[in-house]
């Protein structure tokens, strides 16, 4: 079956978590629960939380676990980098939603803010996913210009129309916000390609200075790398960029029809 | 535990090249069932209360007859496209979901064999 229950090493330890309070005199305090998993102790993961005094901390998630991280607790491992949206580092499950904590405020969460790294994903430590194999998945596609005709000695030339059907695709940023809150890609992400990368692979099928088409959607051609989409369109809802990865896949499904009748 | 790399893993056994015609045939299928069904169901309804002569008689319409040929092999071709589907999403271990995949395939042909069998039987039979 569908892996539908955590191993038992990989179990959160109720038990086990740790409370930070807050100050002395802070007005408004938040508590932040917080995943956390440390790889070098044969522990279970546990979930701590840290009353945080917003009146000291800037709106967004990604501010409250940089404070927690350099004033409260420094064990606390995420990745982020651009605190702008740009950069997809620090992609996370935040409130129940994967997205990104830069662009998250913690004004939109109701009562405690619960944040754990992205689901079913390998973890690294804390709120750190494995994304090996998404990234590797996404070098699978060729995500890379492919011609047979000789390069031009200028640039290739491309009609405004042409130009905007990439619009709405190449703002993806690789968060792996959508693929990972993809049940097919919970149950068969080994084969599934997901949201992310079949986007992708559709912003490459319509770019009109692309002449490999047809190997493209070849590769495309699988039950398991394609056909795993059932339109279940949570990666359209997650998606913290605003994209919209399932029309690119209902897109890409059309082209083989096309090709076909 | 694999020494493969990454994208060798990615990669896997490469495309099926098939799946649209799966699709396509899924899509059709129900295509054909949205009248068919309700045809079905609001004939069932119709003679719900008739007796035994007078559902003999409905059967022997070759309209009636050529009708429920088509939606039994539409019903059950569609049902089996679909539970490939629901197996192949939820069913991990490569043996279970093989057996499965060919247990689904045999039940529904042989249902829809059954089905077309009986239909004909009483279509080109004595009334």
């Amino acid at each position: 079956m569908a892996q539908l229950t955590l191993p038992k090493n990989s179990k959160i330890d109720k038990a086990a978590g740790k409370t930070y309070k807050a100050p002395a005199g802070a007005k408004n305090v938040r508590a932040f629960k917080i995943y956390r998993y440390d790889p070098d102790t044969q522990a279970n993961p546990r979930v701590d939380t840290y009353e945080v005094d917003m009146d000291a901390c800037g709106p967004m998630v990604l501010d409250a676990l940089i404070k927690i991280k350099n004033e409260i607790d420094s064990t606390l491992t995420f990745r982020r980098s651009c605190r702008e949206g740009i950069c997809g580092s620090c992609a996370m499950n935040i409130d129940g939603t994967n997205t990104l904590a830069c662009l998250h405020a913690c004004g939109d969460v109701k009562g405690d803010v619960k944040i754990y790294p992205l689901p079913h994903m390998p973890v690294v430590k804390d709120l750190v996913p494995d994304l090996t194999h998404f990234y590797a998945q996404y070098a699978s596609i060729e995500p890379w210009l492919k011609t047979d005709t000789p390069p031009p000695t200028r640039e290739r030339l491309q009609t405004e129309e042409d130009r905007a059907k990439l619009d709405g695709l190449y703002e993806c940023i690789l968060c792996a916000c959508c693929s990972t809150s993809c049940p097919s890609y919970w149950w068969n992400g080994d084969r599934y390609l997901g949201p992310a990368i079949l986007m992708a692979a559709y912003r490459w099928l319509v770019d009109s200075r692309d002449e490999a088409t047809g190997e493209r959607l070849d590769q495309l051609e699988d039950p398991f790398k394609l056909y795993r989409c059932h339109t279940i369109l949570n990666c359209s809802r997650t998606c913290p960029k605003g994209l919209n990865p399932a029309r690119a896949i209902a897109e890409t499904k059309k082209m083989l029809v096309e090709r076909k009748v | 535990m694999s020494l493969r790399s990454p994208l060798s893993q990615a990669r896997g056994l490469g495309s099926a090249k098939d799946g649209v015609g799966h699709w396509w045939a899924q899509r059709l299928t129900a295509l054909a069932l949205v009248p068919l069904s309700l045809w079905f169901v609001f004939s069932v309804a119709h003679y719900r209360v008739a007796d035994y002569g007078t559902m003999l008689a409905w059967l022997h319409n070759p309209y009636v007859a050529v009708a429920l040929v088509l939606y039994f092999i539409a019903l059950f071709y569609h049902s089996a496209l679909g539970v490939q589907v629901v197996v192949e999403d939820y069913v991990a271990n490569e043996a279970a979901k093989l057996t499965l995949l060919v247990l689904a395939k045999f039940f529904h042909f042989a249902l829809a064999a059954a089905s077309v069998f009986a239909v004909l039987k009483i279509a080109f039979g004595a009334y």
